[in-house]
């Protein structure tokens, strides 16, 4: 028993780092209709400005966070503005952008290699070392601050959505791009809103990735795996839907952490199995997931 | 029979003394295709205009070109906002949201409300360019004024008819304080008793805000009763004008307008 509650407090630690990376990737779907495969890569890059600023610079940890997230947010909506509107959008032409964010993905790589290189990084500590006895099981503080950040930004994002003009405004463009500009929302500058939003939500779902990770410390590779993650959680959440990701992100800790204790032949090498399993079976049986809302399609 | 009576509505120039909105050489299309020919037309403040014409003779064009949604050619002045101001505005090359602030709203055909939203998000998301403290006060009387708007402020607005989402729409256009309305086929997909109580709003909504507004719409006979002027599009061409009456009793207008 005091086995399995171990496993369930590692899953959600883990569940509520896929989670803030999920929020990202939910937020740029909502507002845009589209899924940004570079999420994951923006991340890892606005970490390594995260260390920099720490390391570098001497910032505190959090101060670099800070930091880190207003610039993460101007990167990304210079990357809606620049990058991704001249292309098109999700009604027009959804493959195209679709292409250029997995361009994106490789270009993100390989530039932060080429400035920070190979050699792993430590990220700054923003959480205590050691843990909490809890029904005797033990809960790291980095998991329990990952989680109380996840709390906190769910909050910020419900008052935003439902009680700011802006919130109201990225919903209406959601929905119905023409009728909300001719309702005279600026529709441009909501895009790059949620895009530079969605950039620096990024920034702390990376850095928590990464002190939630190998000792060792992170190289540009380390997204990678957490955006499969995160792509179960918005999934099994429903893309639409930030409650859903929220769940979803907890969900998929969980079950990933148990089917990877509990499960003999799963282990270490098959750890993202359960994800990619997930993934499939929500697509099969519930499209929309969780909280997602089912697509009405008038003929 | 006067002296006008002889003179054919197309060659007709209706003298109108206080112009809102005024165009001249309107030229617009999609791609390649040239749907709006150079029109020349008239918006009087607080005057209902009516475009009438077949599908496919540009009056969703003319509107979408007025509200910014598609480019133009052609010159297009607003009268300037506010009691000092006498200068015209030029509406030329401006975005959908620049045009809201001056005073243009549009309810485009069919889907103008957002259908996620709740009624009272997209009244809300209608007052989005104003400043005021007024809004709630506004949108409450807006629930008088369309009380079944009111009984379901927290519902989805695509779960309503679309008699009710149109009048939502309308509301919604009118919630930025337009000086205009652009009206695209309000009447599209409602039942006959809907549509009129629908123009009997829409006359009443006129008399007691003010607000000009140039309505295109299948329905001619129900538009030319509210309408004080009206155009005749055909092929993206003006092809005739003149006061609702004269429209009205026009033999070529009636037999192809108003099916009569």
């Amino acid at each position: 028993m005091s086995n399995f509650l171990q496993y369930l407090f590692l899953g959600l630690g883990k569940g509520a780092v896929y989670a803030t990376l999920a929020l990202s990737l939910v937020i740029i779907f909502r507002t845009t209709g589209l899924l940004n495969f570079a999420q994951g890569e923006m991340a890892m890059f606005s970490t390594y400005l995260t260390w920099m600023f720490w390391e570098q610079w001497g910032l505190s940890p959090w101060l670099a966070l800070a930091a880190s997230m207003v610039v993460s947010f101007g990167l990304g909506a210079f990357i809606e503005r620049v990058l991704i509107r001249p292309v098109g959008n999700a009604a027009s032409n959804p493959l195209a952008v679709v292409i250029v964010t997995i361009g994106l993905f490789l270009a993100i790589n390989a530039l932060a290699q080429w400035i920070w290189g190979t050699t792993p990084k430590r990220p700054p500590p923003i959480f205590p070392n050691g843990s909490v006895e809890v029904l005797g099981a033990s809960i790291s503080y980095q998991s329990l601050g990952t989680l109380a950040v996840l709390a906190v930004e769910v909050v910020l994002l419900w008052v935003l959505f439902t009680k700011t003009k802006v919130g109201l405004a990225m919903r209406g463009v959601a929905s119905n791009t023409e009728s909300s500009s001719l309702a005279g929302v600026p529709v441009g500058l909501i895009l790059m809103f949620g895009w530079g939003l969605a950039a620096a939500l990024g920034a702390l779902a990376g850095l928590l990735t990464a002190t939630g990770g190998s000792v060792a410390g992170f190289d540009s590779t380390f997204m990678q795996v957490a955006l499969i993650y995160a792509f179960a959680a918005a999934t099994l959440g429903g893309f639409d839907s930030p409650v859903g990701a929220v769940v979803g992100g907890l969900i998929v800790g969980v079950v990933a952490e148990l089917c990877a204790d509990y499960i003999p032949f799963i282990g270490e090498p098959l750890r993202l199995f359960p994800a990619f399993a997930l993934i499939l079976i929500v697509l099969l049986v519930r499209p929309q997931g969780l909280f997602g809302k089912a697509q009405v399609r008038r003929v | 029979m006067t002296a006008a009576g002889d003179v054919p509505l197309a060659a007709r120039s209706v003298a109108v003394a206080d112009v809102l909105l005024r165009v001249t050489g309107l030229e617009a299309g999609y791609g390649p295709v040239q749907v709006l020919r150079g029109l020349d037309f008239v918006v009087g403040a607080g005057e209902v205009v009516v475009i009438l014409g077949a599908n496919g003779a540009g009056k969703t064009t003319t509107l979408r070109a007025l509200s910014g949604m598609i480019d133009a050619k052609g010159e297009r002045t607003l009268r300037g906002a506010g009691d000092g101001a006498t200068e015209d505005v030029s509406l030329k090359g401006r975005r959908p949201e620049q045009l809201v602030k001056l005073g243009i709203a549009h309810v485009p055909q069919g889907r103008g409300t957002i259908t996620d939203l709740t009624v009272e998000e997209n009244l809300r998301l209608g007052a989005f360019t104003r400043r005021d403290k007024e809004v709630t006060s506004d949108i409450a009387s807006w629930y008088e004024i369309f009380p079944r708007l009111g009984e379901r402020q927290d519902q989805a607005a695509g779960s309503m008819s679309g008699g009710e989402q149109q009048m939502l729409a309308i509301a919604r256009a009118l919630m930025s304080k337009p000086r205009l309305v652009l009206l695209d086929e309000p009447s599209l997909g409602l039942a006959p008793l809907v549509t009129k109580e629908l123009f009997e709003r829409l006359g009443e909504i006129n008399r007691t805000t003010g607000t000009a507004m140039l309505i295109v719409e299948q329905n001619a006979n129900l538009a030319l009763r509210i309408a004080a002027r009206g155009y005749v599009l055909e092929a993206g061409g003006i092809v005739a004008q003149g006061t609702a009456a004269e429209l009205r009793d026009d033999e070529a207008v009636r037999q192809a307008y108003l099916g009569y």
